[in-house]
């Protein structure tokens, strides 16, 4: 049933292929553009999120407007129903496919086997397949120049880091914070802890502010949070206690101003713009995409939010470290690469 | 030595904090399951009212006014599993699971309905929510070493519903064990034929019963989302309903055994996040999840019959069917 089905939509697939090359021959090449039927499957935090899939949304809705093309969503409630919306949309002929989060992998991976057809993007996950291209980041990278930022603006010697669910891609994010911290002053103190060890760990607030508050208490006077929506109760309780914080995968200098640092942007919403876009060109292709401080994938978010508390000096060690690390001078070890932190 | 009292300080001062959500809602629960309905819905209701009074201390710019509204939301839920499982007298369990799945259903759609934001609320300014309050004499206090620390970090500096979580505890003692209401709640618990049989009406206790749940639950969620943190986020009780429910049954349904059992669990989630990562000696470092567990541990441990025996109210879970 499913396979009838199945190359049903193939068929489909094909002639609309047909349709647009004779399109393209009867005009002209310069508007060799598919028209494609793009769609978005969130994680389970949700579209509005604040963070990452909110990022993710503030790009689709670019593309959408720049191209006049529609872009369907879906808002997954639960983990089974990841796998199912994905396929769902592969079958009503949507290509490509945008899946948000690493924890959509097992469910993209068996999609694009069902439907070998279909373009998938995951962003942040890694899935071995022909028709899959995976958007990740170089977190290290830019939590490398947060913690250089976090050591300048420190005063006690001590800073925290508070990450969501215990997972490799987050010890990343603090080792690469680490590393940064380390090479603006060697003598500081990293304090680092997660929140737990299921998803719950992602939308936590509570036990995100008092994590923050007993760090706090054992002398760290900036905050690094790599925790989805727990990292909201961390921001209230560093601006309740007076130090600063700095906020993860979107700029969130806003939701705290005046006690947020920075944040270490993830560029997810130019991800899916781009897959989009390269979707439509004809220029799609599986694989890896990595995006770290050379591509301006990842970096520390600068507006008129943080200005107060950003220095010259602190701006200029950014520029000198970001110069490095495209270079090559500076070398930010991965954690994923081999699970260990140097430091 | 004094660094080390500091930190122990500063642990009870967060299990402080993290009780008060617990002592509501086992409190609330206390009064149903005495009367004989079991509460399996907390959770639903704590996660309704802390997304009701961060929504109405958003809109009014009154954290009383949300705490108003909270709690009234919080006696809708108590009242509509008092609908399903004492008027039409369905079972209780599923009645208190439907609550739950209720209160994370409509809260996502009502944030996305009210503010346009799936699963959150606007962040509260200050003067929308409980802020701390720094007690008198503080820092005459201060001076004096040992008490001075206590009474700086422990006692002062927390806000108006911490106090009121603790001053609630021998309220409820009073009203359960020195009351007519008390007295007539317990016998409806343990033999509602009994009541019946003396002319009162089983029915009408134990929805008393669940508006004073409701009501208490309703506190608890308000402090979660405008006094403990900010704004409400997507399911920010984070299992605080059924932590309570243990503690009820750990405390053996008795309001001073109850408080302890809140605070032992408050302490020992405190402790995990001042645990984790530290490597002891000869041990080495314990994991962060077994301590975690260790509320539904204990209750498991408790309820094999290790510690004791916890007896519930003999009518629990039972609907009331009168006799023709």
């Amino acid at each position: 049933m499913k396979n009838t089905k199945h190359s049903h939509f193939g068929g489909f697939i094909k002639k609309t292929g047909l349709a647009i090359i004779a399109t393209t021959i009867a005009l002209s090449a310069s508007i060799a553009q598919a028209d494609i039927k793009p769609a978005v499957v969130y994680d389970t935090a949700g579209k509005n999120d604040k963070s990452f899939n909110e990022a993710v949304f503030n790009g689709i809705m670019r593309f959408a407007n720049d191209t006049g093309i529609a872009v369907t969503e879906l808002e997954p409630t639960n983990e089974a129903m990841m796998e199912q919306s994905l396929k769902k949309f592969a079958q009503r002929g949507y290509s490509p496919v945008v899946a948000v989060g690493f924890t959509m992998a097992n469910a993209v991976a068996a999609a694009a086997a069902e439907y070998p057809d279909t373009q998938f993007t995951i962003i942040d996950g890694v899935v071995d397949a022909p028709n899959v291209q995976n958007v990740v980041f170089k977190e290290q990278e830019g939590s490398f120049l947060v913690g250089i930022m976090a050591a300048m603006a420190s005063s006690t010697g001590t800073v925290g880091f508070v990450g969501g669910m215990d997972i490799p891609l987050i010890s990343r994010f603090e080792c690469g914070y680490k590393q940064g911290v380390a090479h603006q002053d060697s003598s500081m103190t990293v304090l680092a802890q997660m929140t737990g060890s299921t998803p719950a760990a992602w939308g936590n607030p509570t036990k995100g502010g008092e994590i923050t508050r007993s760090q706090v208490e054992n002398g760290a006077d900036v905050v690094y949070a790599a925790a989805g929506g727990t990292g909201m109760g961390v921001y209230q309780t560093a601006a309740d206690m007076g130090v600063l914080a700095i906020g993860v995968d979107s700029n969130q200098n806003y939701i705290q101003p005046g006690t947020m640092l920075t944040s270490m942007y993830k560029k997810v919403g130019l991800a899916a713009y781009e897959s989009f876009e390269a979707a439509m060109n004809g220029t799609w292709e599986a694989g890896f995409k990595v995006n770290g401080v050379a591509e301006d994938g990842v970096g520390a978010a600068m507006d008129e939010y943080n200005a107060d508390l950003v220095s010259a000096e602190m701006l200029a060690a950014v520029e000198t470290a970001r110069a490095g690390i495209i270079d090559g001078s500076i070398v930010v070890h991965d954690y994923m690469s081999d699970n260990t932190c140097p430091l | 030595m004094s660094d080390f009292f500091l930190t122990t300080v500063l642990t009870f001062d967060a299990s402080v904090r993290i009780c008060v959500p617990l002592i509501f809602a086992s409190m609330a629960g206390l009064f149903a399951e005495r009367s004989g309905v079991v509460d399996i819905g907390l959770e639903g209701k704590l996660l309704m009212s802390a997304f009701i009074a961060a929504s109405a201390a958003s809109v009014f710019g009154s954290p009383w006014l949300g705490l108003i509204a909270g709690m009234f939301a919080s006696s809708v839920l108590a009242m509509i599993h008092g609908f399903a499982s004492i008027t039409y007298k369905g079972n209780q369990i599923v009645s208190g699971v439907a609550i739950n799945i209720l209160a994370s259903g409509l809260t996502m759609i009502l944030t996305l309905a009210w503010f346009k934001r799936g699963g959150i609320t606007p962040t509260l300014q200050n003067d929308e929510r409980f802020l701390s309050i720094t007690l008198p004499g503080v820092d005459i206090i201060d001076h004096i070493p040992i008490i001075g620390v206590i009474y700086r970090e422990l006692i002062s500096g927390h806000n108006i519903l911490v106090y009121l979580a603790f001053v609630i505890v021998p309220i409820v003692w009073w009203v359960v064990y020195r009351t007519r209401f008390g007295l007539r709640l317990r016998a409806v618990g343990e033999n509602p034929k009994a009541v019946d049989t003396a002319g009162l009406s089983v029915e009408g206790l134990r929805y008393r019963a669940l508006l004073v749940g409701g009501i208490l639950c309703g506190i608890g969620g308000a402090y979660i989302s405008t006094a403990y943190t900010a704004q409400f986020t997507k399911e920010m009780t984070a299992g605080a309903g059924f932590i309570a429910l243990a503690a009820l049954i750990f405390g053996k349904w008795h309001p001073y055994k109850v408080l302890a059992a809140c605070f032992l669990f408050a302490f020992l989630q405190a402790l995990s996040i001042r645990l984790q990562g530290v490597v002891f000696p000869v041990i080495g470092e314990i994991p962060v999840q077994l301590i975690d567990a260790a509320p539904y541990i204990l209750t498991i441990i408790l309820l094999a019959g290790f510690i004791g025996k916890a007896v519930p109210p003999k009518a629990s879970a039972q609907p009331y069917i009168k006799e023709l």
